[in-house]
C-alpha cells in the first residue's frame, strides 16, 4: 500500500507526458497535461496521510488540539495547485483556439512546417 | 479503510490511463469530467475535503465546460 | 523528429525516470507515517487564532502572501483571455442564433436547482473558516451556478441576465480589496496580511479575524473571474463567425479537409 500511491502519482505523470507526446491534436494534449497535473496532487496528499487520521478540522475549542489529524499543509499546497492547473488548462485552450484561427490547423505536426 | 484507498487509486489509476487513450477530444472531456470524480472520492477517502471539493468543482465542472467550448469553436470551422 | 524517432526517445527517457522513481519510492517515508513536523507545528497556531479549518488558517493566516499570488495568477489568466479572445479583424458577431428551446423537465430542474446553488456556493464562502470549504470553492460553486440559466433558457435570454462589464470590474476590485486588507495590518503596525481584527471565541461565525474576510474577498473574485472566463468561451463557441469564412491564413495554400477528431481523412 505504501508504493503503491506513489507508484500511481508516478504513473499519472509519465501517462500524461507520454499522452502529450503521441498526441495529434492540440485540445488532446492540453487534457493529458491536466490528467500529469493531477498526478501531483495524488503524490502531495500521499506524503501528508496518517493512518487513522481525522481531517484538519475541529469543532470544539481546546487547549491542546488533538494532533491525530493528516497534515494540513500539503493539503493548502494541493489547493494552490488545482487553482494554478485549471486556469492554466483555460489560457491553453485559448491559444489554441487562437492558433486554430490564424493557421487553419491545431495538428501539432504540421504547425511545425508552416512558414509563416 | 484500507481497502477503500486502494480500490480509489486503482480506479483512479484506470481512470487516467482512459483519458489519455481517448481519440476524440469531445469524448476526452466527458471522460476527464468523470476523472475528476473519481479524484474527488480518492481525495475524500485520504481525509482531505476540502481539497476534493476544489476539484469536484474545478475538474469536474469548470476544466471540462472550457474543453467542450473549445471543440466546438474548432469544429465548426472545418 | 518523426514519429518512431519522438517514441524511442521517449521510451529511454520514460524508463530513466521511472528506474530514478523506484529508487525515490524506496527511500520516501512510508505512506501514512506519523512524523509530520508541519502539521504539528501549523495546527497549535491556527488554534491560536481561533480558527477551525486549519487549511483557510494557513492558506489566508499562515501563509497569506501565497494566496496573494494564486489570485494574481487567476486575475493574470482571465486578463489574458479576454484579451486573445476576442474577435479579430475580419470576424464579426453574428447576431442571428438559430436555438432551440430547451425540455422542459431541463427548464424545472435548472430553476429549481438555481437558488439551492447559490445559496450553497453563499454558505460554502462564509463558513469557510469553519467548515471545508472557503473563497475558492465557494466561488467556482456561485460561478458555474449562475450558468444553470443559460441551461435551462436560452443564450441570448441569458446574455441580457449576465452582463459582462460589472463582472470584470467586480473582479478587479476584490482582488484589490485582498491587498488592501493586507495593508490594513501594515497600518495598524504588524506585519503585511497579518491577523490584525479580533479573533473572538473559536468555532463561532465571527471568529478567526481577517480569514473569514479574506475569504469573502476571494470568494467575489474568483465567482466573477469564473463568469468572465465561460462568458469568453461561449462568445467564441456560440456567436462570433468570420466574415469571409475563410480563416486568416498565412500563406499556405493547402488546407486539409478534417474529420472531427482532428485525424487526417
Amino acid at each position: 500500500m505504501s508504493h503503491y500511491a506513489y507508484f500511481v502519482a508516478g504513473w499519472l505523470i509519465l501517462i500524461g507526458a507520454f499522452g502529450i507526446m503521441r498526441s495529434k491534436n492540440l485540445i488532446q494534449s492540453v487534457v493529458c497535461l491536466a490528467v500529469a497535473q493531477s498526478g501531483t496532487y495524488v503524490l502531495l496528499l500521499s506524503i501528508g496521510y496518517q493512518w487513522g487520521g481525522a481531517p484538519p478540522l475541529f469543532g470544539e475549542p481546546a487547549t491542546k488540539p488533538n494532533l491525530h489529524v493528516v497534515d494540513p499543509l500539503v493539503q493548502a499546497m494541493t489547493l494552490t495547485d488545482i487553482v494554478v492547473s485549471a486556469t492554466v488548462t483555460s489560457m491553453l485552450l485559448a491559444i489554441a483556439i487562437q492558433i486554430h484561427k490564424r493557421h487553419g490547423t491545431i495538428n501539432p505536426d504540421e504547425l511545425n512546417a508552416i512558414r509563416g | 479503510m484500507t481497502a477503500i484507498i486502494g480500490v480509489a487509486l486503482t480506479m483512479v489509476l484506470l481512470g487516467g490511463t482512459a483519458v489519455v487513450l481517448t481519440e476524440k477530444p469531445a469524448r476526452q472531456a466527458i471522460m476527464l469530467s468523470i476523472y475528476g470524480v473519481l479524484l474527488g472520492i480518492l481525495f475524500l477517502s485520504l481525509a482531505a475535503p476540502d481539497v476534493a471539493l476544489s476539484q469536484i468543482g474545478v475538474g469536474t465542472a469548470v476544466v471540462p465546460l472550457v474543453v467542450m467550448l473549445a471543440v466546438k469553436r474548432i469544429e465548426t470551422r472545418t | 523528429m518523426t514519429r518512431t524517432v519522438r517514441y524511442v526517445v521517449f521510451g529511454l527517457g520514460a524508463t530513466g525516470i521511472g528506474l530514478l522513481g523506484v529508487f525515490a519510492i524506496l527511500k520516501i517515508p512510508a505512506f501514512g507515517a506519523s512524523s509530520h513536523p508541519y502539521r504539528d507545528a501549523s495546527i497549535p497556531a491556527a488554534v491560536k487564532h481561533a480558527t477551525s479549518n486549519v487549511i483557510s488558517s494557513i492558506n489566508f493566516d499562515q501563509r497569506g502572501l501565497d494566496t496573494l499570488g494564486e489570485e494574481s495568477i487567476f486575475l493574470a489568466s482571465v486578463l489574458v483571455i479576454s484579451v486573445i479572445l476576442r474577435p479579430a479583424g475580419h470576424e464579426t458577431e453574428r447576431r442571428e442564433l438559430s436555438e432551440g428551446r430547451p425540455l422542459d423537465s431541463t427548464v424545472l430542474g435548472g430553476l429549481v436547482f438555481l437558488p439551492i446553488v447559490l445559496i450553497i456556493g453563499l454558505d460554502v464562502i462564509t463558513h469557510g473558516h469553519l467548515t471545508p470549504g472557503g473563497g475558492f470553492q465557494g466561488g467556482v460553486i456561485l460561478g458555474t451556478g449562475i450558468h444553470l440559466l443559460y441551461v435551462a433558457g436560452t443564450y441570448r435570454m441569458f446574455e441580457k441576465v449576465r452582463p459582462v462589464r460589472p463582472f470584470e470590474w467586480t473582479e478587479a476590485i476584490a482582488a484589490g480589496a485582498f491587498a488592501c486588507l493586507g495593508i490594513s495590518g501594515v497600518l495598524v503596525g504588524a506585519s503585511f496580511l497579518a491577523n490584525v481584527v479580533p479573533q473572538g471565541v473559536f468555532g463561532d461565525l465571527f471568529s478567526a479575524g481577517t480569514v473569514p474576510l479574506l475569504n469573502g474577498v476571494v470568494g467575489v473574485e474568483v465567482a466573477s473571474g469564473v463568469v468572465v472566463l465561460i462568458s469568453k468561451f461561449l462568445e467564441q463557441a456560440l456567436t462570433v463567425r468570420s466574415d469571409s469564412g475563410n480563416p486568416q491564413g498565412n500563406g499556405h495554400t493547402s488546407r486539409e479537409t478534417k474529420t472531427p477528431d482532428g485525424q487526417h481523412p
